[in-house]
């Protein structure tokens, strides 16, 4: 089965919009993709025929949304080959999963201690370890980057010791595409007996990632970056080390038996997730991931490999551009600026002549800091795009350049 | 000239182009005519917080009316505080501060900048209404 990629945009209704005279050119697909027909098709069934609380009806609706919300749980659990669903907690995303690991290892975390991230994180995958070093009196320690963009395997070695209780690490940098060597990142954190979590927010929408070859300890992603609603995400742990964290949140379906002595808590995955859930996206993420599950995902990803190599083939073409992540292994993002020009003005044409890009810090603070520039300009890729998305954005950026030079 | 007068010609002055793109490039235009701020101003002071670009604005009262000059690492931020100038600038410290500044909507200016510069220009008229009231009294 070949990719083709006029079938997969056909399935997209949003692309087929127009801003003002120019049809959309949509790469902002790093801050979120759009949906396909079938998951919009989820979500009005679910409220049309579905809606109920899931895990505590009698009544057939209910069991109706608790068999649709929990067959989810096991297209995910397939599609990062996880060895059980229970492995797969709902979470709001990418952030609120990176918050509950951090909370609850925080309650083992002892002074001294010592948590590992890199330079290359999303502000979700910093703040909350300074929350957590902050108040136990541990250690963060980041591992640096080269003007590639690419992660100091040395050096991180040299971090790693017996006091190494975590290694929290992103899989795909969503400032500079870098694509970090997990696998081998796991390996070594294991060695000095830290647990390792990948942030995969910039990873599965662009290729398979298997839990058990990773061999990582917690994997967190968001839906709305997969082709599903927003609002709903994943934290993957090893069923062994979930079982022995402390539970997040209080409240409903996260108990087993309740009194005002003592509350024994629910197994797994329902010991992380208190309250009524964000149901009809868990069941939408369900769907969004069996839809891209019956792709070919080695097609995908050679089709975007080249797509990104084409657009920064024609964009260095262009007079005075300056690439920001230049990384061997790289995925999805081009982020640049040009000689003289603000991002914002930039982005703000581009903007006018229909084609969506984000411009600033992408919230990586700390690498614009390293690179001293204050934000830039980033085109973000995805499976639906084509080349002529690519040479749409290039000839609306030649005029930008003119006007503004 | 008043300041309606002074908005209507900026209201002709956009109707002449057809598309944004077009009135962009006079927007770029107008930047380049604004009243440049003196260096001694470009403090953290008079920057605008709330633009995404980084815009400096100063003002002073001659013969009792205000006139401002501005600066912006941004052209087009340059651009919008330039054409707020144009309007602004010599009339009293009452007309600004009273100001409803109608053109910005008839334009269509505020729909077609991004909500963050849209704050941005927020930022800039309340700014230079916050200055004309300081120098109302002076």
């Amino acid at each position: 089965m070949t990719f083709e990629v006029d079938k997969i945009r056909e399935q997209f209704p949003i692309l087929k919009q127009t801003m003002g005279k120019y049809p959309l050119v949509y790469l902002d697909n790093g801050a979120t993709t759009q949906k396909p027909q079938v998951v919009i098709d989820a979500i009005t069934a679910y409220y049309t025929t579905q809606n109920s609380n899931i895990h505590r009806g009698v009544h057939t609706l209910s069991q109706n949304a608790t068999v649709a919300y929990e067959g989810a749980r096991v297209n995910i659990q397939k599609y990062i080959n996880a060895s059980k669903s229970l492995e797969c907690i709902f979470t709001k995303g990418t952030t609120d999963g990176v918050n509950l690991v951090a909370h609850s290892i925080g309650k083992t975390i002892q002074k001294g201690d010592e948590v590992i991230i890199s330079a290359l994180e999303h502000h979700s995958n910093i703040v909350p370890w300074q929350f957590l070093v902050e108040e136990k009196g541990a250690v963060l320690k980041i591992i640096p980057m080269n003007h590639k963009g690419e992660l100091d395997m040395k050096i991180y070695q040299e971090l790693l010791t017996d006091k190494t209780r975590i290694v929290a690490v992103t899989h795909v940098s969503n400032a500079l595409g870098t694509i970090n060597p997990i696998k081998e990142m796991v390996r070594m954190a294991h060695k000095v007996g830290a647990l390792f979590l990948v942030d995969a927010a910039q990873s599965l929408q662009h290729f398979s990632v298997d839990v058990q070859s990773l061999d990582c300890d917690f994997m967190v992603f968001s839906g709305h970056k997969l082709f599903a609603p927003t609002g709903i995400g994943i934290l993957y742990g090893k069923e062994n080390i979930l079982n022995e964290l402390p539970p997040y949140q209080g409240g409903g379906d996260m108990i087993k038996t309740v009194t005002f002595e003592k509350t024994i808590y629910n197994e797994l995955p329902h010991k992380f997730e208190a309250g009524t859930p964000n149901i009809v996206g868990g069941i939408g993420l369900g769907v969004a991931i069996k839809w891209l599950s019956e792709l070919n995902l080695t097609e995908v990803q050679k089709y975007e490999d080249n797509l990104l190599a084409y657009a920064t083939s024609e964009l260095t073409k262009l007079e005075g551009i300056q690439l920001y992540g230049t990384a061997k292994n790289k995925s999805g993002v081009l982020s640049f600026l040009i000689e003289g020009l603000h991002p914002y003005d930039v982005g703000t044409l581009l903007n006018q002549q229909g084609v969506a890009v984000r411009t600033g810090h992408h919230c990586t603070q700390p690498i614009m800091d390293y690179y001293k520039i204050p934000g830039t300009i980033r085109a973000s890729f995805s499976l639906y795009n084509t080349k002529s998305d690519v040479d749409a954005f290039i000839k609306a950026l030649t005029r930008a350049i003119n006007m503004l030079k | 000239m008043s300041l309606g007068e002074k908005e209507n010609e900026i209201i002709e002055d956009f109707a002449i182009y057809d598309d944004w793109m077009e009135k962009y490039e006079y927007i770029i235009e107008l930047g380049k005519d604004l009243p440049q701020i003196k260096e001694e101003y470009k403090v953290q002071d008079n920057i605008i917080v709330g633009c995404q670009s980084q815009v400096w604005l100063h003002a002073e009262k001659v013969d009792g009316l205000i006139q401002y000059t501005a600066d912006a690492d941004a052209i087009i931020a340059k651009g919008i505080i330039s054409l707020l100038i144009q309007a602004l600038s010599n009339e009293t410290a009452e007309t600004i501060i009273d100001a409803k500044l109608d053109f910005i909507k008839e334009i269509g200016l505020q729909e077609h900048l991004s909500p963050t510069r849209s704050n941005g220009l927020v930022a800039m008229v309340k700014k230079m209404k916050i200055y004309a009231l300081a120098l109302k009294n002076k």
